[in-house]
């Protein structure tokens, strides 16, 4: 009995005891300051709070099927754990380590001996050589032509020099305009006051040149230019769905709800704002677009369904370096 | 007691440990002199490390996501858990980081943490530079590490990016549609430039996603590690900065707390309290749920999208260029997403990275060594100029974001952008010359408190003087 008690005796002496061992008497380099020693129990209650913490993160991923929640009490558990464990370094820093305040030289501006040595060695280096301008002319070409050579496979990350699938669209003469699902729109069931998504059949969605808004407007709107003025069909408009300043899509629809007041009808990216009328063929009325919205011309065929009259009068997506203002084309 | 061996030779681990290492690697001089390396106090110092400790949180959460993130952009449909979306047409790659953040256990937790860490890391930047600029911190010896710094700060935007690019969601689309966009609008190579990222025209092919991610994951954040270390070796180097705070601290004398013991319990207490406080936001705080956003097709476009934080000036900027191509008869020669998306950017780096001369040159005459900080008094013209460009950039900034003004407080759209490009150009001077009178008149008071003490100082020796007489 009383070896175990002697044990639990020393056991507690070695956990909370204060006692330091007795160093032999040398110069201190940190200087000995007293500190408080509350301090020290802050600091390990909250490396034990940070432990429990940290405990705490590998029970609720055990648990996550059963409780609600999962992702909070997971980043509550090893945030705080961090958090608490951070606190106790810091309180270590601030009260339990003796912060000394030293001074000290910054280090010399420059070393001109030096300096002076590495001239020399490299002046003296090339002292053999007669025809120094020669050979270093020589030496960058090399190295030039080398990193050239280097840097050709380049060339194979996409096309180079060829703007053409830029200009591309999907749209031919003739080509029904469907839906999202590939079903026909008919030109009846095209509405005024809102704007429909059309594309062309049998083609890529996602080619920046297929996607078209389709608006209906009564004729009294319309303000064409003369040579787009055969391009809506019943009064029915299509325009690229693809903005001409960032090439989002334009997907707000303006429409005024009392005439005299409210602005008139406008198509609207919500990127930037670019607004486009697309009464007169898609000019810009607002917004950093500096190019007028594509049209397309439009046809409706004998069943009623719509289909495109030819391409569209502008180049579609954002603009280029180089990129053609289309003037208007007829359509034929 | 029962422990001889701890009092006959103290610290016998640490000991042998040391003596172990030196013989081996002989580094005993080297970490002696890394361990009294000199730490001046002063909490800005702390915002850098801030950023560091974001980095490394960033690195070891985005290694975490990239076990489980799939580049392909292949189309498949949606059978996943979160019903909304059953059905639905979408890239293997936003597949994927759905189920990052529905199925893997623990995965929203690390993603919204690597997204709130991304969003923390340029903030700490951000204001590290503003630290650096209002204080001087630039000038010689230390121009080189600005520049390094100011070179992590762009490639980190670039890099924050990409990572939400990756998520090819909605937002994530169009944010890569604008990015086409300010690229085709380079003069001269844009198209060339773009169609080589792309792998042809926008939205690209397969190959363009896995350029992206292996960007995102190895080759920019290795360019930002080896910058960091270039970075973090020059200012050891040349020692820190420090500010004047006592009179013992001067050009030559460096007044501090040595790496150890002092400060490195107290920089990896920052480093944890850091990266707690980031997942604790990764918990608590919901950011970027891209379940909601829905996939991206280049047909769909939602009102209300914002980019991150980050990006914010350059969306304003490219809100408040008005409609303006440089156009040649029918031809286009630069297309206007470069004003706002390209050129602002670049003048506001380009003043960055210029600065130091200019006002070497222009300003200040002075191509002396300076270790100790200006307070922004002290430089009344770096402040107001620095506060100039600032409130230029915050401007254009908040403009990026009225649109939600409109949603909310039903204020007009056009006539707020028509407020912005006016008050842009106007309220920087207007700041920058009330900063100037500031600096001026604090530093005339300090001059009347200086000359007022010395005086009241010579009129009582006088008195006593007298006294005594």
């Amino acid at each position: 009995m009383s070896r175990a008690r002697d044990f639990l005796v020393s056991a507690a002496t070695l956990l909370v005891g204060r006692g330091r061992p007795t160093l032999p008497e040398r110069e201190r380099i940190i200087p000995d300051k007293p500190g408080r020693p509350g301090w020290e129990l802050v600091a390990v209650a909250l490396f034990a709070l940070g432990a429990l913490a940290a405990i705490a993160f590998p029970v609720v991923y055990g648990l996550a099927e059963d409780i609600p929640h999962e992702t909070q009490f997971l980043g509550l558990s090893v945030g705080l754990a961090f958090v608490l464990i951070g606190a106790g370094l810091v309180v270590t820093g601030k009260h339990l380590i003796v912060t000394e305040e030293i001074e000290e030289d910054y280090p010399a501006q420059e070393h001109p001996e030096e300096q002076e040595l590495l001239v020399q060695v490299v002046e003296e280096s090339g002292s053999r050589l007669t025809r120094k301008r020669l050979f270093l002319l020589s030496l960058g070409g090399a190295g030039a032509a080398l990193g050239a050579a280097l840097v050709t496979p380049v060339v194979s990350l996409g096309p180079v020099f060829r703007v053409a699938p830029l200009l591309g669209t999907p749209w031919r003469r003739g080509r029904r305009l469907v839906d999202e699902n590939g079903r026909p729109w008919k030109a009846s069931d095209i509405d005024e006051q809102t704007f429909y998504t059309a594309f062309p059949e049998g083609a890529d969605k996602e080619d920046l040149g297929a996607s078209v808004v389709l608006v209906r407007l009564p004729q009294s709107r319309f303000r064409l230019p003369p040579a787009l003025a055969h391009y809506p069909a019943e009064g029915i408009v299509a325009y690229s769905k693809i903005c001409t300043h960032a090439g989002c899509a334009i997907s707000l629809y303006r429409t005024p709800m009392f005439d005299p007041t409210d602005p008139k009808p406008a198509l609207v990216c919500p990127c930037h704002y670019s607004t486009f009328d697309p009464a007169d063929g898609g000019s810009v009325l607002f917004g950093p677009a500096g190019r007028k919205l594509p049209m397309l011309p439009l046809q409706v065929d004998g069943s009623g369904t719509l289909r495109a009259a030819g391409n569209f009068d502008e180049a579609i997506g954002p603009s280029w370096w180089g990129v053609r203002i289309w003037k208007p084309n007829p359509p034929s | 007691m029962g422990r001889p061996d701890l009092e006959a030779e103290p610290a016998l681990v640490i000991r042998k440990t040391v003596r172990f290492l030196d013989q081996r690697t002989g580094d005993a001089p080297l970490l002696r002199k890394l361990l009294r390396y000199l730490f001046p106090d002063h909490w800005s110092f702390l915002l850098g490390e801030v950023a560091l400790y974001s980095f490394i949180t960033l690195v070891l959460t985005g290694t975490y996501l990239a076990l489980f993130y799939n580049d392909s952009t292949k189309q498949i449909t949606y059978h996943g858990p979160y019903a909304p979306l059953r059905g639905q047409r979408m890239s293997e790659a936003y597949h994927s980081v759905l189920d990052i953040s529905t199925s893997v256990r623990a995965g929203l937790l690390i993603r919204q943490t690597h997204h709130w860490a991304a969003d923390v890391f340029v903030a700490a930047i951000l204001l590290h530079l503003l630290r650096v600029f209002f204080t001087g911190a630039y000038r010689k010896p230390r121009e080189l590490t600005y520049v390094l710094g100011l070179a992590m700060l762009m490639i980190s935007l670039l890099e924050g990016y990409l990572g939400y690019s990756l998520a090819d969601d909605l937002l994530s689309g169009m944010g890569l549609a604008i990015g086409y966009a300010v690229a085709v609008s380079l003069p001269l190579i844009g198209a060339n430039l773009a169609e080589l990222i792309w792998n042809g025209p926008f939205p690209g092919t397969d190959a363009f996603f896995s350029r992206m991610y292996i960007a995102h994951v190895f080759l920019i954040p290795g360019l930002i590690g080896m910058l960091l270390v270039a970075h973090l070796g020059l200012v050891a180097l040349k020692h820190h900065t420090q500010f004047k705070s006592e009179p013992r601290q001067t050009e030559r004398k460096l007044v501090g707390v040595p790496t150890f013991p002092g400060q490195t319990p107290r920089s990896l207490g920052l480093f944890l309290v850091t990266a707690g406080v980031l997942f604790l936001l990764g918990g608590l705080a919901q950011i970027n749920p891209i379940w909601l956003w829905g996939p991206y097709h280049t047909y769909l476009s939602t009102n209300g999208a914002q980019p991150d934080w980050y990006l914010g000036w350059l969306i304003g900027g490219l809100r408040l260029v008005p409609s303006f191509d440089l156009t040649i008869g029918h031809y286009t020669l630069v297309p206007n997403p470069f004003w706002g998306g390209a050129l602002f950017p670049l003048v506001v780096f380009g003043f960055l990275l210029f600065w130091p001369q200019l006002e070497r040159r222009f300003i200040t005459h002075d191509y002396g060594y300076h270790n100790l900080l200006d307070r922004p008094r002290d430089a009344p013209l770096r402040t107001a100029i620095g506060l100039g460009v600032f409130i230029w950039v915050a401007l254009v900034f908040v403009a990026g974001g009225v649109d939600r003004v409109t949603v909310m407080f039903d204020v007009d759209y056009v006539t707020m952008i028509w407020i912005f490009r006016v008050a842009i150009w106007v309220v920087p001077v207007l700041v920058g010359l009330i900063a100037y009178r500031v600096c001026v008149e604090l530093q005339q008071g300090e001059e009347a408190k200086r000359v007022r003490k010395r005086a009241e100082h010579r009129a009582k020796a006088l008195a006593e003087t007298t006294d005594i007489a």
